[in-house]
C-alpha cells in the first residue's frame, strides 16, 4: 500500500471510530477505548508522513507524490487524494499533535461530565484534518474542510449549556462560513471556466497575475480566518477555550495549521507565481497579526483565552515566513526562499508542540483549580511540580528562548529577514526591516506574557482556597506533556535533523533546499553561509545547564545550605491576604499604560467609598477591542439595519407586491436591452 | 410570406395593442369589460389569420376557444358579476390615466426595441409579432397594478394571457394542447378568482383591496 492508501484509511478509521463511539460513549470505558484507538491511529498516520518525507530526503529531494483517485463525490471529478512533500509534513504535524493530545484525553476524558458530546465528533475530527490534507481536487478539499470546520463547532459547543458558549459557537459558525466562502471563490478562480477542479490540472493551467492575487488574497481571507489573522481572528479567542481543554489544543495547535496548510498548497504549489505586492500584504499582515496577537494576550487574565491570543500571534510570525518566501521565490532568490519557507514550516511544528503543550498545561490547571482565571491561581508549583515544570518548558518554548524549538524557527525567520537588503525591490527593502522589528517586539512582548503567566499561576502564593487545595493530575497527562516538553528541547538542540527532514518539502515548494545541517560538525546549523551567521542547541544548552549547576553550587556555597520558609515580604504590611501579591493586572499594567491607552483604548478607574463609610476603594480598567468595534460591530449593525429595511417588505399590500414584480421584470427586460 | 397576408396579421396585433391602450384609459367597469371582450375579438381574428397562413387548422380552434371564452362566456359572467356587487359606477384607477398611458408606451417601446435586438434571426413576421405581445403582456401587467378593483385586476391578467396566446400563435410550429392547455388554465383561474370575489365580498363588503389591507393591521 502506497503512503495516500494508508493515510486515507487511518482517516476513514478515526471517522468510522467517531461515528461508532455513538454506541459506547455512555459506557465507563467509552471514552478510555476510543481515545486511545484515536491515539494509536492517529500515530501511525504521522509514522507514515514521517516514513515519506525521510524517504524523499533520501532519494535526492524528491518525495514521489502517491495518488489515488476514487469514484465518488461529483461525477465529473470523482475525489483525488495525494500525498507529496507538503501533504506528508502536515500529515506528521496533525497525527504527532492528535495523538499526543488523545493519549493525554485518555486521563482528562474522565472530567467530563456528558462524554457523549464530545467522544463522537473527536476522532472524527482528526479524520476530516487529515482528509484536508491529502485532499487533491477543490471539491473533496472543500468538503472536508467544511466537515472539519462543523465537527469543531460542535466540540466548541460541549458546554452548550453556558451561554457564553453558544454565543462563541454562533461567532465561529459565521465567520466559518465566511471563509469557506472565500476557499470557494478563489478554487473557482483556479478552476477557470472549464471547470477543472482538480489539483493537477489548476497546477498546469497558469493563471494571470490579478487572478493569481485575487485568488491569494482570497485565500487570505478564507484560510487566514481559519488561522486566525487580524482582523479576522475575532472567533478564535472566543471559541478555542470554550471548548474542553484537549479540544482547544486541538483547534489552536493543528486545525490552524491546516489551515495554513490551504494558503500554502495554494499560494506555492497550484499557483505558478505570484505578483510582487501579494508578499508585501502577506508579510503586512503577519506583522501586525504577531504584534496585535500578543498585544491582546497580555491584556488577558483567562489563562486559555490568553493562549489562544498567542495563538494569533504565532500564526502572524508563520506568515512573516511565508510572506518573506514569496517574496525570495518572485525574486528567484532560491536560498533565501528555502530558508524562509523552512523557518515558517519550522515554526509550523514547533507552535503544534509548545501550543498544544500549553493548552495541555492549562487543562491540567483548570482540572486542578476548576478555573481559567489567572487572578484565582498562585503557587501552584509546590501542588503540582511536575505540570509547572513542564509548562515552564513551554513557555521558554514560546518566548523563543534557547535552548528550546521556539528560539530556532524565530531566529531562522530572523536570517531570512536579515537577507533582504538583496532584494530588488525597494518597497520591500524598506518594509522588510520593519516586518523584522515589529517581530523582535512581538517575541519580546510574549516573553514579558509568559513572565506573567508562570509568575501569577504558578508562583507566589494561592490566592484561592481551590488554588491551595490543587492536587497534581494523572500520570496520563503528565506522560504526553512529557513527551511533548522533550520534542521541544530535541528540536532545539538538534534543528539541523528537522531542517534536513524538512529540505524536501521546501524542494516541492520553492525549488530549492537549505544546505544540508547534518553535514556540519557538533550538531551546528548554518542557514546560508558559516562566515554569517550559525547557531549550536547543544553547545547553548551544555551552557545553560553548566552556568545554572555553577551558580547553584555557587549560592548554596557561599550563601546559605538549607532551605529556609519564612513569610512573604510585604513590603513591610504585616498583611496576610494573598490579593496583596503583583497580579496579572498589575504585571501588564506598564504595557497596557504603553499600548493599550491608544490601541485598546484602556481606561483605569478608580471609585473611591464616600467619606464615612469603610466599603473598599474600587479599581477598575476598562478596554475595547479596535477590531470589534472598529469593523465587526459597524458590520453587524448595518446588516441589522439592511434586515430592518427589508422587513417592511413583509407587509406591503397586494398591488405593491404586484408592482415590486412589475418592476422587477421591466428592470430585467431593461438589462436585456442595455447589455452590449 | 406575402406582402399582404404580412400587413393584414401585422394590422391584427397592433390592433390587440391599441385595444390594450384602450383598456388602460377605461374608468368604469362596464366600459372596460366591453373593451376587453373586444380586444379577444380581436385575438380570435389574428388568431384565425395566422391559422389561414400557415395552413395550421387546429389554430382555428385555438380562436373559437378565444372567441367563444375570452369574448362573450367570460366577459358576460363578469357583468353579472359586477351587476349583482352593483360596483358599476366605481371609479377606481390608483395612477392617473396620463401618467399610466405615458408608461404603457414606454413599455411598448421596450419591448419593440429588445425584441428586435433579441430576434435579429428570425423572419420579420416573427420578430414584429413577439414585439406586438410582449407588449401586450406587459401593458396587462400595468394594469393590473394600476388598478384597486379586483374585477379589473382579472380583466388585467386575462388581457396578459391574451398576449401570451397572441405569441404562442405566431410562433409557428406550436402544438394544439398547449394552447387548449393555456385557455383552459384561464378558464380554470377566472373561476377560482370569480370564487373568491364573492367570498372577499362577503367577508370585506367590499372588492376594494385596500379594504384587505386595512384588514391585514395596515394604515398607508
Amino acid at each position: 500500500m502506497s503512503a495516500v492508501d494508508l493515510v486515507l484509511t487511518g482517516a476513514l478509521l478515526l471517522m468510522a471510530l467517531g461515528l461508532s463511539s455513538i454506541l459506547f460513549a455512555a459506557r465507563p470505558m467509552g471514552s478510555t477505548i476510543v481515545y486511545a484507538s484515536a491515539g494509536v491511529l492517529s500515530a501511525l498516520v504521522a509514522l507514515v508522513g514521517l516514513a515519506t518525507l525521510v524517504a524523499g530526503a533520501g532519494a535526492g529531494m524528491n518525495v514521489g507524490a502517491s495518488t489515488l483517485w476514487l469514484p465518488i463525490g461529483l461525477p465529473w471529478i470523482g475525489a483525488h487524494f495525494r500525498v507529496d512533500a507538503l501533504a506528508a509534513f502536515f500529515v506528521i504535524v496533525v497525527g504527532f499533535g492528535s495523538s499526543i493530545i488523545s493519549f493525554y484525553s485518555i486521563g482528562y476524558g474522565r472530567h467530563e461530565h456528558e462524554p457523549w458530546r464530545v467522544l463522537p465528533f473527536y476522532p472524527s475530527f482528526i479524520g476530516a484534518m487529515l482528509l484536508v490534507v491529502i485532499a487533491d481536487d477543490a471539491f473533496s478539499f472543500l468538503l472536508s474542510w467544511e466537515v472539519m470546520s462543523l465537527l469543531s463547532w460542535a466540540l466548541v459547543l460541549t458546554h452548550h449549556r453556558e451561554s457564553a458558549v453558544r454565543s462563541s459557537g454562533l461567532v465561529y459558525l459565521i465567520m466559518a462560513a465566511f471563509g469557506t466562502m472565500s476557499l470557494i471563490l478563489a478554487f473557482g478562480l483556479l478552476a477557470g471556466p472549464l471547470g477543472a477542479y482538480d489539483f493537477q490540472s489548476m497546477r498546469a493551467s497558469g493563471q494571470t497575475p490579478l487572478v493569481g492575487s485575487v485568488v491569494v488574497i482570497l485565500m487570505l481571507l478564507g484560510a487566514g480566518s481559519k488561522a486566525g489573522i487580524v482582523p479576522l481572528h475575532i472567533w478564535l479567542p472566543l471559541a478555542h477555550p470554550a471548548a474542553p481543554s484537549h479540544v482547544s489544543a486541538m483547534m489552536s495547535g493543528i486545525m490552524t495549521k491546516v489551515a495554513i496548510y490551504g494558503f500554502i498548497r495554494v499560494t506555492f504549489d497550484l499557483l505558478g507565481g505570484t505578483s510582487w505586492w501579494m508578499s508585501e500584504i502577506v508579510l503586512a499582515v503577519g506583522a501586525v497579526t504577531a504584534v496585535m496577537g500578543v498585544l491582546y494576550a497580555l491584556m488577558q487574565h483567562d489563562l486559555k483565552r490568553l493562549l489562544a491570543y498567542h495563538t494569533v500571534e504565532n500564526i502572524g510570525i508563520i506568515f512573516i515566513g511565508l510572506g518573506l518566501a514569496m517574496a525570495f521565490r518572485h525574486y528567484d532568490m532560491n536560498a533565501a526562499a528555502a530558508l524562509a519557507m523552512v523557518a515558517a514550516l519550522f515554526h509550523i511544528f514547533n507552535h503544534s508542540v509548545f501550543k498544544n503543550l500549553l493548552f495541555l498545561g492549562a487543562g491540567a490547571v483548570q482540572t486542578a483549580t476548576g478555573s481559567r482565571d489567572m487572578e484565582k491561581m498562585g503557587g501552584l508549583i509546590h501542588r503540582m511540580p511536575v505540570t509547572s515544570l513542564l509548562f515552564l518548558v513551554a513557555s521558554v518554548a514560546i518566548s523563543a528562548l534557547p535552548p528550546f524549538n521556539g528560539f530556532v524557527s524565530e531566529w531562522l525567520t530572523f536570517q531570512a529577514i536579515l537577507l533582504s537588503p538583496d532584494l530588488p525591490d525597494w518597497g520591500l527593502k524598506i518594509l522588510t526591516p520593519g516586518v523584522g522589528g515589529m517581530l523582535a517586539l512581538a517575541a519580546a512582548l510574549a516573553a514579558a506574557c509568559f513572565v506573567k503567566v508562570y509568575g501569577v499561576v504558578f508562583l507566589g502564593r494561592a490566592r484561592s482556597e481551590v488554588a491551595k487545595t490543587a492536587r497534581e493530575v494523572d500520570r496520563w497527562s503528565l506522560a504526553t506533556m512529557s513527551v511533548l516538553a522533550l520534542v521541544c528541547l530535541l528540536a532545539g538542540v538538534f534543528p539541523g535533523v528537522i531542517i534536513d527532514t524538512l529540505s524536501p518539502v521546501s524542494h516541492a515548494l520553492v525549488q530549492a533546499t537549505m544546505p544540508v545541517q547534518s553535514a556540519d560538525p557538533w550538531m551546528t546549523i548554518t542557514p546560508v553561509a558559516s562566515g554569517r551567521s550559525s547557531y549550536n542547541g547543544v553547545l547553548v544548552l551544555l551552557f545553560v545547564t553548566m552556568s545554572g549547576f555553577f551558580a547553584a553550587w555557587v549560592i548554596h556555597r557561599f550563601a546559605s545550605r538549607s532551605l529556609r520558609r519564612a513569610p512573604a515580604w510585604d513590603c513591610g504590611f504585616e498583611l496576610d491576604d494573598p490579593s496583596t501579591q503583583y497580579g496579572a493586572a498589575s504585571f501588564a499594567q506598564p504595557i497596557r499604560r504603553t499600548f493599550g491607552t491608544k490601541i485598546f483604548s484602556a481606561r483605569e478607574s478608580v471609585t473611591m467609598p464616600p467619606p464615612g463609610s469603610t466599603a473598599p476603594a474600587k479599581f477598575s480598567v476598562s478596554l475595547r477591542d479596535p477590531v470589534w468595534d472598529g469593523f465587526f460591530a459597524r458590520v453587524s449593525g448595518a446588516v441589522t439595519w439592511l434586515a430592518d429595511k427589508a422587513n417592511r417588505l413583509q407587509f406591503l399590500t397586494i398591488r405593491q407586491y404586484l408592482s415590486v414584480v412589475f418592476a422587477a421584470l421591466v428592470l430585467l427586460l431593461l438589462v436585456l436591452t442595455l447589455w452590449k | 410570406m406575402n406582402t399582404l397576408s404580412f400587413d393584414v396579421a401585422h394590422m391584427l396585433a397592433g390592433g390587440m395593442l391599441l385595444v390594450s391602450f384602450m383598456m388602460i384609459y377605461q374608468t368604469r367597469l362596464y366600459a372596460l369589460l366591453n373593451v376587453f371582450a373586444l380586444h379577444a375579438m380581436v385575438l380570435a381574428l389574428s388568431v384565425a389569420w395566422q391559422a389561414s397562413i400557415q395552413h395550421a387548422p387546429h389554430l382555428y380552434v385555438t380562436a373559437g376557444i378565444a372567441l367563444f371564452f375570452k369574448a362573450i362566456l367570460i366577459p358576460g359572467a363578469l357583468h353579472k358579476i359586477v351587476q349583482r356587487m352593483g360596483i358599476h359606477r366605481q371609479v377606481e384607477q390608483v395612477v392617473g390615466t396620463g401618467a399610466t398611458m405615458l408608461a404603457g408606451m414606454g413599455l411598448v417601446a421596450l419591448s419593440s426595441v429588445l425584441m428586435l435586438n433579441l430576434t435579429a434571426t428570425a423572419s420579420a413576421f416573427a420578430r414584429e409579432d413577439m414585439a406586438f405581445a410582449l407588449s401586450v403582456v406587459l401593458l396587462g401587467l400595468l394594469m393590473m397594478i394600476s388598478r384597486r378593483n379586483a374585477v379589473s385586476q382579472v380583466v388585467g391578467f386575462m388581457s396578459l394571457e391574451n398576449g401570451l396566446i397572441l405569441a404562442a400563435a405566431g410562433a409557428q410550429g406550436m402544438p394544439l394542447v398547449v394552447e387548449i392547455s393555456v385557455a383552459f388554465s384561464v378558464l380554470v383561474a377566472f373561476i377560482v378568482i370569480g370564487v373568491f370575489l364573492f367570498r372577499i365580498r362577503e367577508r370585506f363588503d367590499s372588492v376594494d383591496l385596500s379594504v384587505m389591507d386595512d384588514y391585514r393591521g395596515e394604515k398607508r
